[in-house]
């Protein structure tokens, strides 16, 4: 229960990348995973470089790498995604699939990350025990980070002009361009928020298994595309829920069904959804406006 | 002064050619309004002037600088805002966070807190209604926060898209003396309606649009007179 609660935070951090772009350019971003993969690249280089894995390299990772990802993610919308946004939506989606094998196979290809697991650096694990719960650090970073990101995220998107400006270009994009927001803008943000979160889950995931390798992005990325379904697409909160119960039930499957039927659990929790709700548990049903 | 001129503009949507030589103006001070059934091109040419549709031929200009192609953001920057047909309010915002987005292009936040509360005077109902959600207002407070969140951009000259649409007739003239209201107060009015007689009733001049074309032009009253306009527009 412990490990699927820090899992799924995880999740949720990646799902929510997913539900904010979805929200905004009614795109399903399938390169996001792989952004998740650059985050733990470049967190890995910067722990590197800074020396021993103590809280403070750790914080430096985390700065460093959504910074890089935050970048990443204003690059690949702008040069990969601009150009077609008034295509059909079937080409952006085509096109964020070659950008997500594009950046894969970059990895793999370039010579300072290349296709070995590297061993990501780690804390010494310490096992804390408190009403007969068991967590290790790396788990509390996980969950602390998690739910201090979330509550930076809410506030942005509550509280700012640039999250208010994101509610009304996702509400309607033509009303807010009639008022005078600038939605390019507006959308580099939500794509750079988004990577950020993405970076973030992918120091804390190769916290949890601590290596980095090209493809790794692919399986937590999908995992957190049925997670932002789940929840709802476009939902903020929807993401959260849906990552929390992704990541309890694949680790309640890992611990008393078999391990090797977790993923299949995961992946039918998708079928389920769309067959049954496929607005999601907090999804909106989509009305047609008159 | 000449508020906004529009000449020569024509717009297609693929192979139609919706807008034919689309050629106006609006004075400092006027109301003018754009009249004409459905389908004549008139939200057409109001979401050409805002920037949303590029013309394929034509110039608009606004206080004497040209805007065509100019990003509908720095339009609306310059002074020129819309309230969109169907008032397309963002539902799922409170009405001050409405107010707030139509404030999104100022720069001098100093006075925005003196502008609310002209908002908030001008539409009590608002001010009632500050921390609910737009979507739970009712047609006619829907409209009225629409047009108090344009006017929150303070502008120079305000366009209108059908703002009797769907309303209790009630209403419906409580939203055009409003209109009346904001001009002598010194915003220039550009008024599109499918409901002539009303506009004229408040305009000072006024174009007719016909199928993409401009059919007739001259003074509102006018026009409310001639014969040919009553059968057309007026039911008799």
């Amino acid at each position: 229960m412990v490990n699927g609660i820090s899992l799924g935070s995880v999740y949720a951090l990646i799902a929510l990348g997913y539900t904010m772009v979805y929200g905004i350019v009614k795109l399903i971003n399938f390169a996001h995973g792989d952004v998740l993969m650059i985050g733990a690249v470049a967190g890995f280089f910067t722990m590197s470089a800074m020396g021993d894995a103590t809280p403070v390299t750790l914080f430096g990772a985390f700065l460093v790498s959504m910074l890089v990802c935050a970048v990443f993610g204003i690059l690949i919308e702008k040069i990969c995604y601009k150009p077609l946004r008034n295509a059909p939506k079937i080409n952006a989606l085509i096109t964020a699939i070659g950008v997500s094998i594009l950046l894969e196979n970059g990895a793999v290809v370039l010579p300072f990350i290349g296709p070995q697991p590297k061993a990501f650096p780690t804390m010494t694990d310490k096992s804390h025990t408190f009403l007969g719960l068991t967590i290790s650090n790396v788990q509390i970073i996980e969950f602390a980070v998690s739910i201090i990101l979330m509550i930076v995220l809410t506030v942005i998107i509550n509280y700012t002009k640039m999250g208010k400006a994101m509610r009304a270009v996702s509400h309607d994009t033509k009303a807010a361009l009639l008022m005078g927001i600038n939605v390019n803008r507006v959308i580099s943000f939500t794509f750079a928020l988004g990577a950020a979160l993405a970076a973030a889950a992918g120091i804390l995931f190769s916290s949890a298994y601590p290596q980095v390798e090209p493809y790794m992005g692919i399986m937590p990325g999908l995992k957190a595309f049925v997670a932002a379904v789940l929840g709802g697409i476009g939902s903020v909160p929807g993401a959260v829920l849906g990552g929390f119960v992704i990541g309890i039930a694949e680790t309640l499957t890992k611990g008393f069904i078999s391990s090797t039927l977790a993923d299949a659990i995961v992946f039918g929790i998708l079928i389920v959804i769309l067959v049954v709700k496929p607005s999601g548990i907090l999804g909106k049903n989509i009305r047609e406006k008159v | 002064m000449l508020v906004l001129k529009v000449s020569g503009l024509n717009v297609f949507y693929g192979n139609i050619h919706a807008l034919h030589d689309i050629s106006f103006e609006v004075n400092e001070g006027e109301i003018v309004t754009l009249i004409g059934a459905n389908g004549a091109g008139k939200t057409s040419t109001l979401h050409t002037v805002s920037g949303i549709i590029q013309p394929k031929s034509g110039q608009i200009s606004f206080m004497g600088k040209p805007i065509t192609g100019v990003a509908a953001n720095k339009i609306v920057e310059m002074g020129l805002c819309q309230v969109p047909e169907g008032r397309r309010i963002f539902a799922n915002m409170s009405v001050m966070e409405n107010l707030e987005m139509g404030a999104y292009t100022r720069k001098d936040k100093g006075n925005l807190k003196g502008d609310y509360e002209v908002v908030f005077t001008r539409f009590p109902r608002l001010k009632e209604r500050i921390r609910q959600l737009a979507g739970t207002l009712s047609g006619g407070e829907q409209q009225m926060l629409a047009m108090g969140r344009a006017l929150m951009s303070k502008p120079k000259l305000l366009l209108l898209d059908e703002p009797s649409m769907g309303l209790a007739p009630l209403f419906v003239k409580e939203i055009f003396s409003i209109i009346q209201d904001i001009n002598k107060a010194g915003t220039t009015v550009l008024l599109v309606e499918q409901n002539a007689n009303m506009a004229l009733s408040i305009a000072n001049r006024a174009y007719v649009l016909e199928t993409g074309h401009i059919a007739l032009s001259g003074d509102a009253k006018k026009l409310a007179a001639s014969e040919e306009v009553r059968k057309a527009y007026l039911g008799g």
